[in-house]
């Protein structure tokens, strides 16, 4: 009987040790506090929890019906000192926690630069960080790197140790751009930029995916995240040079369009501006460009001549039907502005550079500067300005 | 017929929009059509419909239209969980370059109409049919304040649920997870029928559930008998008064939400667009100020049902009442506070994302002493395991995991890592099932003798209860682990091996909650095939605390011959144990509201409304509203909608509960 | 919550009315009504909310000061205040059981609501026949649905308003009649409010901004 029950536990165990804990062991440094937090958070939590759990059972056998040596008693029903005690102990708990809250949602902020590369290593500051540029489109990745001038879909690397800078935006729908070995999570969503700041501590290939549901290739929206060494990180890039072709406007809106689980696709050259445009939804020429749009915007409109600007959409990411009963879909035509370089479009919340402290202290004092409201509610940042 | 004329009547729809290529559909219509069919013919041929429109559809009586809003839930139950197993096979499957059984297309709506259906159709129906039915009992009242608008809610409730049931043969569900997030949902990316099924079918419903709070809010406010001070009011009946404050303030929320979402579908506003200034943000931010109040509307009730039945099997008085009504209170409040948690990868800044993980975690502390009344109403008590106390049990060990996994999602760095994931899913699981359906299901084994005079059958209530209970954790446990392995929701097919002996668990543990829910149907007919063993002839068949055990079971239509006077949290316990004769003369007649159709047509024309609009066929929309618009005002023109139950009535009926009493003993 | 629960002269407990009676009919209409009101607040206030945020939205298009005229906006406003003193006047002469003098209050309040309705409309087709349309722009989206939302509020008010004329008509000023009199009162002074908020937020601010 017992071999039968080892016997029957025998693919439990093969499952567990095939396993990949992925988020309770990251290779990368966030991830890693991340994952601590996880930790510390569910640690202090049993604290109360456990007790409880025992608690109920030992009450539900103790005082069972059929146990007459038990004590009863029927009107008792209040006890200060109890009720006392039921309400600040989950609240002693509920203090540290948010205590911890604050500091690490603070210190963690995806918007903040790092402080450091790991728990005992402090950031480099003669390697510049990597920027990687990232688009979620239907239903694939497309990663730019804007100081090597090349793209890739469904295909990342980076080199260890080294910070990287991701900006973040989507051409169509809300996506969440996870790669779990390296860093949280975070949405990816058109016309607006949303940044992450990781680094990777141990080479490797990770997984990557959108992790916001986003349509029919959802399931398929995957990639590789490789961590390199130096070399190979160069001969990766090497690699995508070599690749050849580039990467423009046209190429973009041909590769916007819906598909499903895409190969891995390398361009040598990439416009410079391209990131720019799709954030700001106006790849397609003609098109006003959002930057441009809320420029006119905080100057009070276009006024009546504004009226007029639109043009019928002749193209969309699918044959886009209008509603029942508005007019045709039209876009906002832009007026002739030059295409302005791409510029640092999201404020950066910079971590200091004091490498003394590497358990991640730093934080500077809150700062209770009155929000926008809008911005307080809608969790925007400032947008680009550029 | 010319083709304009066509699009006039049909509007969309048309052959291609019925799923014959779709065998599941196909197969799963048959059996809907046979077994539907099936029942009309039993109903017409057992002259069933005259008793049923007269008795039961255009009943006013809060009690049947109670037991109906149950009937209802446990309908959708059995539609929501098909969508579960389906879910759950798929993903066992479609590993090593399967593609399992479900296309994109499919497995989308399944996902998508799961989680609509188990919120909407089957937990709201459930606890409003409990809280319809044992509220007005407990506060001593022989009715809701509008009883016609409560029969009206009900319609409503049904006509949303049977858009939502439409949209299965004909057409399509939304393709959009639940909370049908913009742009993705937006005309541009969902052109299709899918999401206006879910836009109407949720504001036909909403608008009952709205209407169905202010009702009870106002019968717990006004017709409280005398006596009962709001600090004696019953822990069940309070909770239900903070859900549908729940209720009032947080569904017009979604009302207006899906209106702007509806305007941008068929007029081409621009509130949730990418262009023209929209900003989605704004709905996922909107829909989740209803949405996270909503978590508490379902789980409230939960709570109370727990109290009444924790005291009730320790025989003893609720241990800290006072301090188990100000958690409810502070729950209540702060519920409205926390919205934000939804989504702090959404990119909100530090300060905000904290302040909204903190505001989350401090429900826990309320939540915490609650679980340590209940406790310590336990502590030195005389537990009865019944089902209902087993249920309660059960909901003590699980919550408290759910509880904890929810404060660790409200940390937000470690939502960061876990947000979206299968451990999300297995969190709000834990909490749902662990709590308002473990509740429900307390509350229907506690209640049902009151509701139908007889027993449920315990041997079945135990099949069920470990069905569920080991079920459940089968089911929700691997996908905690999964969550910790980075796997994330709605996915459909998967590339790495190694977690398919997780999905494998998962989906037994599926099929261990399929038997446990066939088992509550076999103990419903069970026991009622043994309803004459399982009879309970003193109202009071569990040894209670409160006044519904006070009136025979059932309760005769009028709830009380006599108004009680309530000196004590425990009416009842009080009333039994200081020696209270029932009264066996001097009865009067009794002032009752009287039955109407006008709800059961409003709702059907709403219903219409909505069909119509979904597939722009708008003669039918337009002539539906102006129906509704004169069926309404002219329902306005009757004046008399009451009668007497005339004494001798009264005087037959307390003397048949005179003899049954006296039988019994 | 009126009646004594104190024990009996004997001394007994009282567990139950020998001898009671039953609510009024409407009693808590008045309640269940502001509960409604409640609710509806709430919709407006989405909506206040949504045109919070779209509210300076105008996709390179015309903005409020391009688009309102608030002369037109003021006698319309009028309009809706004047309204409301009328119900008032309707609300007193029927607390005097006079049929005849509230039906021609209600009548003139009918006809301040009906023309506040008619000069919304003409702003309306005026503004889409320039090329402001809801479409245009998630401001101008903000805006008629807003300000769209309490004109069918308005048109609400008013069938309703004709029916209870009928039903006072028919039946005379009877109990059940001055309650639903005395909702619609409360409805109607609600969109006053409501309105006020409107004028200020939307239309005055927004010519401001």
């Amino acid at each position: 009987m017992s071999r039968l029950k080892i016997l029957a536990l025998l693919p439990l165990a093969v499952a567990l040790s095939g396993c990949n804990y992925i988020v309770l062991a990251p290779a990368g440094d966030i991830a890693a506090q991340q994952r601590d937090l996880v930790i510390i958070s569910t640690v202090l939590m049993l604290l109360i929890v456990v007790p409880v759990m025992a608690l109920t059972v030992l009450f539900a056998w103790r005082y069972r019906q059929s146990n007459s040596s038990a004590r009863y008693e029927p009107d008792w029903d209040h006890s200060t000192k109890l009720e006392l005690v039921i309400w600040s102990a989950p609240l002693l708990i509920i203090v540290c926690l948010g205590a911890l809250t604050w500091m690490g949602t603070h210190l963690l902020d995806p918007y903040r630069t790092l402080g450091r590369i790991h728990a005992d290593r402090a950031i480099d500051q003669s390697k510049a960080p990597l920027e990687v540029d990232v688009v979620a489109l239907d239903w694939k990745w497309l990663f730019i790197y804007p100081d090597y001038g090349i793209a890739t879909v469904n295909d990342l690397a980076a080199p260890v140790d080294r910070p990287i800078n991701f900006r973040i935006t989507a051409s169509s729908v809300m996506n969440s751009f996870y790669i779990p070995a390296l860093a949280g999570q975070i949405y990816a969503m058109p016309g607006m930029e949303t940044k992450l700041h990781a680094v990777v501590n141990h080479a490797g290939t990770y997984k990557g995916f959108s992790a916001n549901y986003s349509g029919a290739g959802f399931s398929g929206m995957h990639f590789s995240f490789q961590g390199l060494d130096d070399k190979g990180f160069d001969a990766w890039v090497a690699q995508a040079k070599s690749a050849g072709g580039s990467l423009g406007r046209t190429e973009y809106l041909q590769l916007e369009k819906p598909s499903e689980n895409e190969p891995v696709r390398r361009w040598g050259t990439v416009d410079s501006d391209l990131y720019r445009l799709i954030l700001n939804m106006c790849v397609e020429t003609g098109k006003m460009c959002q930057s441009e749009m809320m420029a006119i915007d905080a100057k009070g409109g276009n006024g009546h001549e504004g009226l007029n600007n639109t043009l019928p959409l002749s193209y969309d990411k699918y044959a886009r039907r209008g509603s029942a009963f508005g007019p045709e879909p039209s876009f906002i035509a832009g007026t002739c502005t030059p295409d302005a370089p791409q510029g640092q479009t999201t404020a950066a919340i910079k971590a200091p550079l004091d490498p003394a402290p590497l358990v991640g202290a730093g934080l500077k004092r809150p700062t209770f500067a009155p929000l926008k409201s809008s911005s307080f509610f809608l969790g925007q940042r400032p947008k680009s300005d550029s | 017929m010319s083709p304009d004329l066509l699009k006039f009547i049909f509007g969309r729809l048309g052959f291609d929009s019925l799923p014959i290529h779709e065998l599941i559909l196909v197969g799963t219509f048959a059996v809907v059509a046979l077994g539907g069919v099936t029942l009309l013919a039993g109903l017409t041929y057992f002259r069933l419909w005259g008793y049923l429109w007269r008795e039961w559809f255009t009943t006013v009586d809060h009690k049947r239209i109670g037991i109906m809003y149950m009937i209802l839930g446990i309908v959708m139950l059995l539609r929501g969980f098909a969508d579960a197993l389906m879910m759950r096979a798929q993903q066992a499957m479609a590993f090593g370059g399967s593609e399992g059984f479900l296309p994109a297309h499919h497995y989308d709506q399944v996902f998508t109409a799961h989680g609509v259906i188990m919120i909407f159709f089957v937990a709201m129906p459930l606890v409003t049919g409990l809280m319809n039915f044992v509220v007005p009992l407990q506060i001593g009242a022989r009715d809701v304040s509008f009883p016609f608008l409560n029969n009206f809610s009900f319609w409503m409730t049904v006509g949303g649920a049977v858009l939502v049931m439409l949209s299965l043969f004909i057409g399509e569900f939304a393709r959009t997870g639940w909370l049908a997030y913009p742009p993705l949902s937006n005309i541009g990316y969902s052109p299709d029928v899918g999401v206006d099924y879910y836009i109407w079918g949720l504001q036909v419903a909403g608008v009952g559930t709205t209407l169905s709070g202010i009702n009870l809010i106002c019968t717990i406010v006004k017709l409280r008998c005398p006596g009962m001070t709001m600090m004696r009011m019953p822990v069940f009946t309070w909770t239900s008064l903070c859900t549908n404050i729940l209720i009032v303030a947080s569904f017009p929320v979604l009302t207006v939400v899906l209106a702007l979402l509806s305007l941008d579908r068929y007029v081409g506003t621009n509130f949730f667009t990418n262009d023209f200034g929209g900003s989605p943000m704004m709905y996922v931010n909107l829909i989740w100020i209803w949405g996270h109040p909503e978590v508490y509307i379902l789980v409230l009730p939960a709570f109370g049902i727990f109290s009444e039945v924790t005291s009730t099997f320790s025989g003893k008085r609720l241990f800290g009442y006072t301090s188990m009504v100000y958690a409810t209170v502070v729950i209540t409040i702060l519920s409205y506070l926390v919205w934000l948690h939804h989504f702090f990868t959404m990119g909100s800044g530090a300060s905000v994302n904290s302040f909204f993980g903190i505001t989350t975690m401090i429900i826990s502390i309320p939540t915490g002493a609650k679980m340590f009344n209940w406790l310590f109403t336990m502590y030195r008590g005389r537990i009865r395991y019944e089902l209902p106390m087993m249920w309660t049990i059960a909901f003590m060990l699980t919550f408290v995991l759910g509880g904890m996994t929810g404060v660790l999602l409200a940390v937000p760095p470690a939502d960061f890592v876990l947000h979206n994931s299968l451990f999300l899913i297995a969190h709000f699981h834990n909490v749902i099932i662990g709590g308002v359906v473990f509740g429900a299901f307390a509350g229907i084994n506690y209640w049902f003798p009151k509701a139908f005079g007889f027993r449920l059958d315990p041997f079945w209530g135990k099949c069920s209860f470990w069905f569920w209970v080991t079920g459940f954790y089968m089911a929700f446990m691997p996908l905690y682990v999964l969550g910790l392995m980075g796997v994330t929701r709605r996915l459909r097919v998967f590339d790495d091996p190694s977690l398919q002996i997780w999905f494998v668990i998962a989906a037994i543990g599926a099929g261990l909650v399929f038997l446990g829910i066939l088992s509550m149907l076999m103990q419903f007919a069970v026991s009622f095939l043994k309803r004459e063993q399982l009879k309970d002839v003193t109202g009071d068949p569990w040894d209670a605390r409160t006044l519904e055990w006070a009136t025979s079971s059932p309760p005769p239509d009028y709830n009380f011959a006599f108004t009680p006077v309530v000196h004590d949290n425990d009416a009842w316990w009080d009333m039994k144990k200081r020696g209270y004769q029932r009264p066996l003369t001097g009865f009067k007649p009794i002032h009752m509201p009287s039955s109407t159709g006008t709800g059961i047509i409003l709702a059907g024309f709403a219903t219409a409304m909505g069909f119509g609009l979904v597939w722009y066929m708008w003669w039918l929309a337009a002539l539906s509203f102006i129906a509704m618009l004169a069926v309404g005002i002219g329902h306005t023109f009757n004046y008399h909608r009451d009668f007497d139950i005339p004494a001798d009535d009264v005087i037959r009926t307390e003397d048949a509960r005179t003899k049954l009493l006296a039988g019994a003993k | 919550m009126t009646v004594a629960v104190n024990p009996s002269q004997t001394g007994e407990p009282v567990f139950y009315l020998a001898d009671e009676h039953p609510h009024p009919e409407g009693y808590s209409t008045s309640l269940g009504f502001w509960i409604y009101l409640m609710s509806d607040c709430l919709i407006f206030a989405m909506l206040f909310a949504a045109f919070g945020v779209l509210g300076a939205n105008y996709a390179a298009g015309p903005a409020p000061k391009d688009l309102f005229d608030l002369d037109l906006v003021a006698v319309n406003t009028s309009m809706l205040l004047l309204s409301s003193i009328t119900y008032g006047f309707a609300m007193l002469t029927m607390q005097q059981n006079k049929i005849a003098q509230t039906q021609m209050w209600l009548l003139i309040t009918g006809l301040f609501g009906a023309a506040f309705i008619g000069i919304e409309l003409t702003e309306f087709a005026h503004m889409i026949h320039e090329g402001a349309t809801p479409q245009r722009s998630a401001f101008l989206s903000a805006f008629f649905t807003l300000v769209g939302t309490h004109g069918l509020h308005v048109s609400c008010g008013l069938i309703w308003l004709m029916t209870l004329m009928v039903q006072v008509w028919r039946f005379g000023l009877i109990e059940a009649n001055r309650r639903r009199l005395m909702c619609l009162s409360m409805f109607w002074h609600f969109l006053d409010v409501v309105w006020i908020g409107v004028f200020t937020f939307v239309y005055l601010l927004g010519v401001l901004r």
